[in-house]
């Protein structure tokens, strides 16, 4: 018999800050967090990553990745990651945005980055409500999805369809990645890492807009707990939202 | 011997900002500015710049918060009803401390309005314009020669304090052809390397963070009080106006930009009737020369303020010198409006002779 030593498998990314975050339990901002942060570890890039932080729940971003960070008015992330961009062209720029950010007001910002081609990673998490508000109806809420503005459901005569953002994106021709994933399972987690990693590498290679929608809980919104909520993700949300890559122009 | 150039009011400014080294630029079409990205798409590439045709002004005024808090030299241009849409972004410039050049040819309002030259803008220039309570830089030049002077000027004082600077003008000094002497940037020796901002100087390990949001406590109140404190530096310091015919001036002229050089023209023809009148014309906007008000108005002098709008400067003035018999005379912005110096100069001869 040989004794072995302790070999360390897993350790925090050096991109991510040895803090608690405020995120409540069960939400995957954390998990998404801690991919994003994969990639920037491994490509080595985390002291030239420019982030640009959104509106809502992550806006405190610079709070735990150890990187440089601007702060961007609700939406406008993208727009602010261009001028970052067109500034640093050879920093790697990402934006972090929800789904009330990204698909509601900033639908103009992001549609447009896209069809410049913008050199950027857009990492957008879709969790189908507004949390840092309070759970309030998204563009992308589900059909009967109740929320605090859409107290009897989302009624789809009234308040029109969830909008799916990595389709509408793989339709311009300045997207060159665009891809929709989920964490609620292992397996998921780990083609959610590669995909957020492939598309650093499409801003990296310079072959165009990148954008990875990443579907995750707000059990605090939701009403549920964090089991619950994340059984949500397979159940309701991949339904309305199938995953898969929309467009992989980098080949 | 430089040459002397015969160029428009908008393109000038846009010589100036090149010249100051200018190298981003973000913009939205509208009347009357459109020259301003039209010369900028044309020379700033030769320079080795970015031109960005954004998809509207919300977006060209957040690409400029990106640049600018990326390090970099960078401007906006547009008019009043682009210049709304912009305030949200010059309010996060502002509450984040990014330097920028925001150049406003105004047009009437409000709503649509009309393409007219207006001086309306004036309470949102000075006055913050977006939410939040904050204050930005505004120049105000009478001519196509400060037009290009100032946007170094506005660069220079907007990096100096971290407060985003505005060029207020409107057709009358952007689409006027008049005579210009460039001539070469200097940068002032006080000015430091932005090691705020996101510059990559290679500091690994040193996070830079450029933001707003302030939420624990005292930590906004105290944010806030420090920019207020920039302001009443600026106000000591970087106050600057034109003076014309003032030491035995018994009633003094203000205006500023267009109406002001109307306003030189009646005082001259005032002066040549005999009227002991000057003018006081306001060159920043903000900070508002409120000690030339005092000093110019110490012996009982009255004042009379001229302005394309319905009244907005003059409250300015008369927060300036609340003793002092200050009176107005406006018009309102839109087509046929614009007023004569023999307007001027009746207004002049009536507060006179009062």
């Amino acid at each position: 018999m040989t004794t072995t030593e302790m070999k360390k498998v897993f350790s925090r990314p050096d991109s991510l800050k040895d803090v608690q975050t405020h995120y409540c339990p069960g939400c995957q901002h954390g998990t998404i967090h801690r991919l994003v942060a994969d990639a920037l570890d491994y490509f080595g890039i985390k002291d030239q990553t420019i982030g640009v932080a959104s509106v809502g729940c992550s806006v405190f971003l610079y709070g735990y990745f150890d990187i440089d960070v601007i702060e961007a008015p609700h939406g406008r992330a993208p727009a602010v990651a261009t001028g970052a961009k067109r500034v640093h062209p050879n920093r790697p720029v990402f934006t972090y945005q929800g789904d009330g950010d990204l698909a509601a007001i900033g639908t103009s910002e992001i549609i447009h980055t896209a069809n410049r081609g913008e050199k950027l990673t857009v990492i957008f998490v879709n969790n189908t409500t507004y949390g840092m508000t309070g759970g309030q109806m998204a563009p992308t809420s589900l059909p009967g999805q109740k929320t605090s503005t859409s107290p009897e459901g989302r009624d789809v005569n009234t308040d029109g369809y969830p909008i799916r953002m990595a389709e509408l994106l793989s339709g311009l021709e300045g997207t060159a990645y665009s891809v929709r994933v989920a964490v609620d399972t292992p397996k998921h987690v780990l083609q959610a890492g590669k995909a957020i990693r492939k598309a650093f590498k499409t801003q990296l290679d310079g072959q165009g807009f990148a954008f990875v929608e990443v579907l995750a809980t707000c059990p605090t919104n939701w009403g549920m707990d964090p089991l619950k909520a994340n059984e949500r993700i397979a159940e309701e949300m991949i339904p309305c939202f199938p995953l898969g890559v929309y467009k992989d122009a980098t080949e | 011997m430089t040459k002397r150039l015969f160029v428009k009011g908008n393109e000038a400014v846009a010589m100036g900002a090149l010249e100051a080294g200018c190298r981003y630029y973000f913009g939205y079409p509208i009347t009357p500015q459109s020259d301003i990205p039209e010369y900028i798409s044309r020379e700033m590439p030769k320079l080795g710049g970015q031109f960005i045709q954004a998809e509207s002004e919300v977006a060209s005024i957040n690409m400029l918060l990106g640049a600018s808090a990326s390090g970099a030299r960078a401007m906006t241009s547009s008019s009043s009803p682009g210049i709304s849409l912009k305030q949200e972004g010059i309010s996060y410039m502002a509450g984040s401390e990014c330097p920028g050049l925001i150049v406003n040819i105004c047009r009437s309002g409000p709503g649509l309005g009309g393409i007219d030259a207006s001086q309306a803008d004036y309470f949102q220039s000075v006055k913050g314009g977006g939410h939040g309570g904050y204050h930005i830089i505004v120049l105000a030049p009478d001519s196509v020669q400060e037009m290009y002077d100032m946007a170094m000027l506005a660069f220079d004082l907007s990096d100096r304090y971290r407060v985003p600077a505005m060029i207020l003008a409107d057709a009358v000094i952007g689409q006027m052809k008049e005579g210009l002497t460039p001539h070469s940037y200097v940068a002032p020796d006080d000015l430091e390397v932005k090691d705020w901002a996101l510059i990559g100087d290679g500091k690994a390990g040193e996070q830079k963070v450029v933001k707003s949001l302030y939420l624990g406590d005292g930590e906004l109140e105290a944010h806030n009080n420090h920019l207020h404190a920039k302001y009443a530096v600026m106000q000591v310091k970087e106050v600057r106006y034109e003076g014309v015919e003032l030491d035995d001036a018994e009633l003094v002229v203000t205006a500023y930009g267009s109406t002001a050089r109307i306003a030189k023209t009646a005082v001259r023809l005032a002066r040549e009737q005999g009227m002991k009148v000057g003018l006081l014309r306001p060159i920043t906007l903000f900070p508002f020369p409120k000690a030339a008000f005092k000093e110019h108005t110490s012996a009982g002098q009255k004042v009379l303020c001229f302005e394309l709008n319905n009244g907005q400067m003059v409250e300015d003035v008369r927060l300036s010198v609340p003793r002092t018999d200050v009176s107005f005379y406006g018009r309102a912005p839109g087509a046929g409006s614009l007023p004569t110096p023999e307007e001027f100069l009746d207004q002049i001869r009536t507060h006179y002779e009062a």
